[in-house]
């Protein structure tokens, strides 16, 4: 009875950050345009973007290769599983002590690989552009993520996600400096990786001012449908990630009851709001970066990631 | 027993060296030399892993041969068993891939005899019990790889090359002949159970570590002794340059530890940050070496480097946690460094025939010539892409199991009270991460500019796919990285008896646990299960395929290239080797190898090409060995004035040498 | 440690200050200097704040306010309207560069935590990591004058360092003439602040050409 429980968690779990993640989109443009003065698309239209991808025919360049129809499928597969092991509303899920922290990460990482080689495939040099940057932010975020991860570790003596959450929300850490430290460091790790403004801009089609729209330059129908939802389904991890590891209050601990279950999903709906009005908030006030500003601004996270594991190393109380 | 048989095997190899000379006339000398290696290294290789997993004794055995007094002694133990298994691995896959390969070599008399001599020089220094055999050994591998790296002498640079590769390779046989002579002791005991007997003061024994570190680290390729090593890698014929990287660094880094955490005892305090300092360097600086090269050979090699720092990393891990106690953890970081002794010689070698086989497709070895040979070419860049997907740590492969228990024994070091490694393993952490991005980044580079996109050259759009033999090799190599990496707690416990010897603990018997999972320490902290990923990611996938194409349109069709609508004809406007690591390049060139991009725009109305120069130095060369080398030539011009003194002035010489000696004999005491 | 709140947030406070130190050396323009040390002062003002009320030694809300009204406040807004009047260069060049900078501030503020934790082993856990947090930030002030060309920078590095020091003495309880001492330094600082803006004025209206100022000083970049 519990195993098949925990299992109906898992799948709905999977489920829910696969439905969700184009609402959570909608919401950071819908908050984005009111906060520019304009109506801005309705939240539902991202889920109306995907059905209409999915409708129209691919039209695949003809240099294109095997692996440029499958690349789509390997990243969404990668960027899916990751978010599934991430507590939402609910810690110690069925499959969590199979990958920790770092093999989330490294399944990114092997979701980012595999997309820089799409941008290679087909031989224009908008590909290149975008693989090349990409590979160069990819050099500095990971190991920023990589110190995070590490002093989440050391604080908490693990490195599965759902200890660290339960430590965390047992209180036994405390205001540490080196969460100060590693939370801002997150926070810009993740608008690198999630190609935010100011390191990369969604919104625009423009050759020179894009990474991530450069390296899906060539994609069409079901493939960009997969590659978009793929990235949204990042940014849902991202958030999910913050929420779960700096506010971790009202997940639900793994032998709950119905009500707390309700609980952290009620709560798990409001960080999501609360994370999407904060990075659409911080979008609109800051303004992009050049190309060449972004290895300053992800050398600082690494530092500061750096930084914060030097301190616990140093001593066990910071 | 099990020794004799390991060494029957040996004389056979070495048996097939004047077999082959005296066969190198007839056409079929190639499949026989190869065929035959084939079959005994693997013959070798099965005995080792039965030995390593216990079911065979481990056995010494003494020949009459070499010194009278000494003897030849030979012993099989767990760390040999080991490394015997990857050398013959590695050997047996080389052996096969060449039966394809070794069809289009030239000459075939230059490189056919040496090629199991070469192995069967491998196999008797891991085998070696005492330094005399180990030293004669060392050489005899020297040598024997040097004959095969100027086996295409007509080619100026691998001559070159040949000459750097034995001036270090002797240098470093110097380093370990010292190395030997000090744990001997006065009275001359050259037997390895002698050595571990006799406990050295702790200033020998540090010297000891440090002429360890630059025989067996230079023979590795540890910065700063690396400089050999991408010369003559990729100057040899592939598969021996497959060999090298990923056997004949293993080997060296058996010396390394055979003598530092066998023969010479209990460590000191300073011993694991020295190593851990070298292994963070030098990771660091070979994955920057690599980004910045279009060769892909010399690409290869230089990554060679990067993944011999992150061994080191961990042994010098292991040797800090000695140090201070902690078996457990000790355990850990030294088989995460065996373990990537492992993945490393796999997917090194797989890489090295990709490399090899594009090499004879198209005759070029840059990539800036290459491109789009995924369409000529489909299964050697299919097994080409695991091999880069396995070098860059991403799971589920078995790249990513390795570096994930080094990063557990990273974050186990807090609890050693030691102030400098504080300091220095955060440091060594951050550099670790760091060059596993730009692993993957270089990777990237690697395989787009050389498999995707079009063809640059008229030899890349001609590219026939590689033969049967070769690809056998590499498939048989990429399984083996998949299966390591889905199962790796299979070989975690095979480790288990060489980190118990040699460390005093194994790491938890990971064989019972549910669902095959990984546990490097306790189940609560962390864990990692290989196998589960792998399926979760191929059902995600095969489900996300199933639902797309039944609910989605399935129609395709093609069309030329997007290209923001200007698409153009010529395949000269993609991305190069260069182009693509110039972000990279900006970063962390301009510090670290002075790089500048010099471009000369033709004055408007001219109709010049533009020209994009980029300059890089090598600081380390310029700053080390053109140094000495300099300096070898002004001591030797100096000298030289001794060639034409007249007689009365060297019969001075000879004067004053004897009433010198004289002197001497009157002072001493 | 555990659930010690006041613990964490004097922690907590004394690690901003040494975050926004590092953002100090971060910036690369002169305004946005002028609003970080802003902020400098006003976390100090805060940590110094929040010992007032750890310690209940009110004299210590005194030099908290004296930091908040000075520091934050009247300092940068007077540096800024110099920096306005004298038409000073608004870029700031740097010695090395910003990644060599902020390693090098890394390696200071691991050596100041191993150094003040070795040094002291004995002493109140509080206060020994407030004090290391007070170094260092002591040491990157140093670090910014001496890796900037830019006389502004150079004094509000010279500030910053002086914000640490404070740190230091509130830290350290029982310290009576704390308020007399900020007081003082505060003096100091607007008079050295005026001073060299005042010789900077008199080397710009001496001559104007930079050229003829370097022959005759006999020196060569």
């Amino acid at each position: 009875m519990a195993v098949t429980r925990d299992l109906a968690l898992q799948f709905a779990q999977m489920l829910v950050v696969l439905l969700l993640s184009p609402l959570l989109t909608g919401f950071v443009r819908k908050v984005k345009a009111r906060l520019l003065r304009r109506q801005g698309p309705p939240l539902l239209q991202p889920y109306r973007d995907l059905i209409r991808l999915l409708r129209k025919d691919v039209v695949l360049a003809e240099s294109a290769s095997w692996l440029f129809r499958a690349v789509p499928y390997i990243i969404f597969a990668a960027t899916w599983v990751a978010a599934s092991l991430v507590p939402t509303f609910r810690s110690g899920l069925m499959f969590s002590w199979s990958a920790d922290l770092i093999a989330i990460i490294a399944l990114l990482g092997s979701a980012r690989f595999f997309l820089a080689l799409a941008g290679l495939d087909v031989g224009t040099s908008f590909g290149g552009i975008g693989s090349s940057r990409e590979v160069m932010i990819a050099s500095l975020a990971e190991p920023a993520m990589l110190m995070i991860v590490f002093t989440l570790a050391l604080v908490a003596g693990s490195t599965q996600l759902s200890t660290i959450a339960a430590y965390i929300v047992s209180g036994a850490a405390g205001l540490r400096v080196s969460f100060g430290l590693a939370l801002p460091a997150l926070f810009i790790v993740a608008i690198a990786e999630n190609a935010r403004i100011p390191v990369d801009n969604p919104a625009t089609h423009l050759e020179l001012t894009m990474v991530h729209e450069a390296m899906v330059l060539e994609y069409s129908g079901r493939h960009l449908a997969l590659i978009d939802l793929s990235s949204e389904l990042k940014l849902l991890l991202y958030v999910s990630l913050i929420a779960c590891l700096f506010a971790p209050w009202g997940i639900a601990a793994p032998e709950a009851d119905a009500q707390a279950l309700a609980l952290g999903v009620v709560s798990y709906f409001g960080k999501l709001a609360l994370g999407g009005a904060l990075l659409a908030l911080f979008e609109t006030a800051i303004a992009k970066m050049r190309v060449f500003r972004v290895p300053a601004f992800l050398g600082a996270a690494l530092m500061l990631g750096l930084l914060a594991t030097l301190l616990l190393f140093v001593s066990g109380t910071l | 027993m099990t020794v004799v048989y390991a060494l029957c095997g040996v004389a056979a190899l070495l048996a097939m060296a004047p077999a082959a000379i005296a066969l190198s006339a007839s056409a079929r000398s190639t499949a026989t030399v190869y065929g035959a290696s084939l079959i005994v290294t693997l013959t070798l290789a099965v005995i080792s892993l039965i030995c390593l997993l216990g079911y065979l004794p481990r056995s010494a055995v003494t020949l009459p041969l070499g010194l009278p007094w000494l003897g030849a002694h030979f012993r099989i133990d767990a760390l040999s068993a080991f490394f015997l298994v990857v050398v013959n691995l590695g050997g047996a896959s080389a052996s096969l891939f060449a039966l394809g390969y070794g069809r289009h070599e030239h000459s075939p008399q230059r490189v056919l005899p040496f090629y199991p001599a070469y192995l069967a020089a491998m196999n008797l220094v891991v085998l070696a019990d005492d330094a005399f055999s180990f030293l004669v050994s060392w050489e005899f591998m020297s040598l024997t790889s040097w004959a095969l790296v100027i086996a295409h002498h007509r080619v100026a640079e691998n001559v070159r090359a040949g000459y750097v590769y034995l001036l270090m390779a002797g240098f470093g046989t110097l380093a370990l002949l010292l190395a030997f002579g000090l744990l001997a002791g006065g009275h001359g005991d050259y037997a390895f159970d002698a050595m571990r007997a006799a406990h050295p003061p702790m200033l020998l024994a540090g010297l000891v570590l440090a002429l360890a570190i630059a025989g067996a680290g230079s023979k590795s390729g540890v910065v700063p002794l690396h400089a050999w090593l991408p010369l003559a890698h990729p100057a040899a014929p592939s598969h021996v340059s497959a060999l090298m990287s990923g056997v004949m660094t293993k080997v060296a880094v058996y010396g390394f530890v055979r003598i530092v955490f066998d023969l010479l005892g209990p460590p000191d305090w300073w011993w694991g940050m020295v190593v851990l300092a070298i292994g963070g360097a030098t990771a660091a600086m070979g994955v920057l070496y690599a980004l910045m090269q279009h060769d892909l050979k010399r690409l290869l090699a230089y990554h060679t480097v990067e993944n011999i720092g992150i061994i080191y990393i961990g042994l010098g891990l292991a040797l800090a946690f000695r140090v201070h106690d902690m078996p457990l953890a000790a355990a850990l970081a030294f088989t995460a460094a065996l373990f990537h002794v492992f993945n490393h010689s796999i997917f090194k070698s797989l890489l090295f025939f990709g490399a090899g086989a594009v090499l004879n497709a198209t005759g070029e070895r840059d990539m800036e010539h290459l491109g789009g040979l995924i369409h000529r070419m489909p299964q050697t860049a299919f097994v080409f892409l695991v091999g880069c997907v396995a070098i860059s740590a991403l799971p589920p492969l078995n790249g990513f199991v390795s570096e994930w228990l080094t990063f557990q024994a990273i974050l186990l070091s807090p609890q050693i009270p030691a102030w400098g490694l504080k300091f220095l393993v955060p440091a060594v952490g951050a550099l670790l991460a760091l060059s596993a991005a730009l692993a993957a980044a270089c990777f990237v580079k690697a395989f787009g500019v050389s498999f995707l996109g079009r063809a640059r050259t008229p030899a890349a759009a001609h590219a026939q796919e590689t033969d049967g033999n070769s690809l056998a090799a590499m498939y048989f190599l990429a399984t083996l990285c998949l299966l390591a990496g889905i199962l790796p707690g299979i070989i975690l416990d095979a480790l288990a008896p060489v980190t118990q010897s040699l460390v005093g603990s194994g790491m938890p018997h990971q064989a019972g646990l549910q669902w095959l999972s990984v546990v490097p320490i306790a189940e609560g902290r962390s864990s990692y299960n290989g196998l589960l990923v792998f399926v979760f990611v191929v059902l995600s996938g095969s489900v996300a395929a199933i639902a797309i194409h039944r609910l989605a349109s399935g129609k395709l069709r093609r069309a030329p290239a997007w290209d923001c609508g200007y698409p153009d004809p010529s395949p000269a406007t993609q991305y190069t080797a260069s182009s693509f690591a110039q972000p990279i390049r900006r970063v962390y060139g301009a510090s670290i190898f002075r790089a500048r991009e010099i471009g000369e725009m033709p004055p408007p109305g001219s109709l010049a090409a533009a020209r994009l120069t980029v300059e890089l130095r090598d600081l380390i060369w310029e700053g080390a060995y053109a140094r000495i080398a300099g300096f070898v030539g002004f001591a030797a011009d100096r000298l030289n004035v001794l060639q034409f003194l007249t007689i009365r002035r060297y019969l001075t010489l000879v004067f004053t040498a004897l009433v010198l000696l004289l002197l001497v004999l009157a002072i001493w005491p | 440690m555990r659930g010690n709140l006041t613990f964490d947030i004097a922690h907590l406070l004394a690690g901003s200050l040494v975050l926004v130190s590092f953002l100090q050396l971060y910036q690369a323009r002169l305004y946005a200097l002028l609003n970080i040390y802003a902020l400098h002062a006003l976390v100090l003002a805060a940590s110094v704040a929040w010992q007032a009320f750890v310690q209940g030694a009110p004299h210590l809300y005194v030099t908290a306010a004296i930091a908040l009204v000075f520091k934050a406040i009247v300092i940068p807004v007077v540096l800024h309207r110099i920096i306005v009047r004298l038409g000073i260069h608004r870029e700031i060049e740097t010695v090395v560069g910003v990644g060599p900078a902020m390693l090098a501030g890394m390696g200071l503020v691991a050596l100041s935590m191993v150094v003040m934790l070795r040094v002291t082993p004995g002493a109140d856990p509080l206060a020994r990591e407030d004090l290391a947090f007070a170094l260092s930030v002591v040491l990157l002030g140093l670090l910014m004058m001496v890796t900037r060309r830019n006389a502004v920078s150079q004094v509000v590095g010279f500030m910053s360092l002086e914000n640490g020091l404070v740190l230091a003495a509130t830290g350290a309880r029982g310290m009576p003439l704390v308020v007399e001492i900020s007081v003082a330094f505060s003096v100091l600082i607007a008079f050295i602040v005026i001073g060299i803006f005042l010789f900077r004025i008199r080397e710009r209206f001496d001559t104007v050409d930079v050229q003829a100022l370097d022959n005759f000083r006999g020196e060569r970049r």
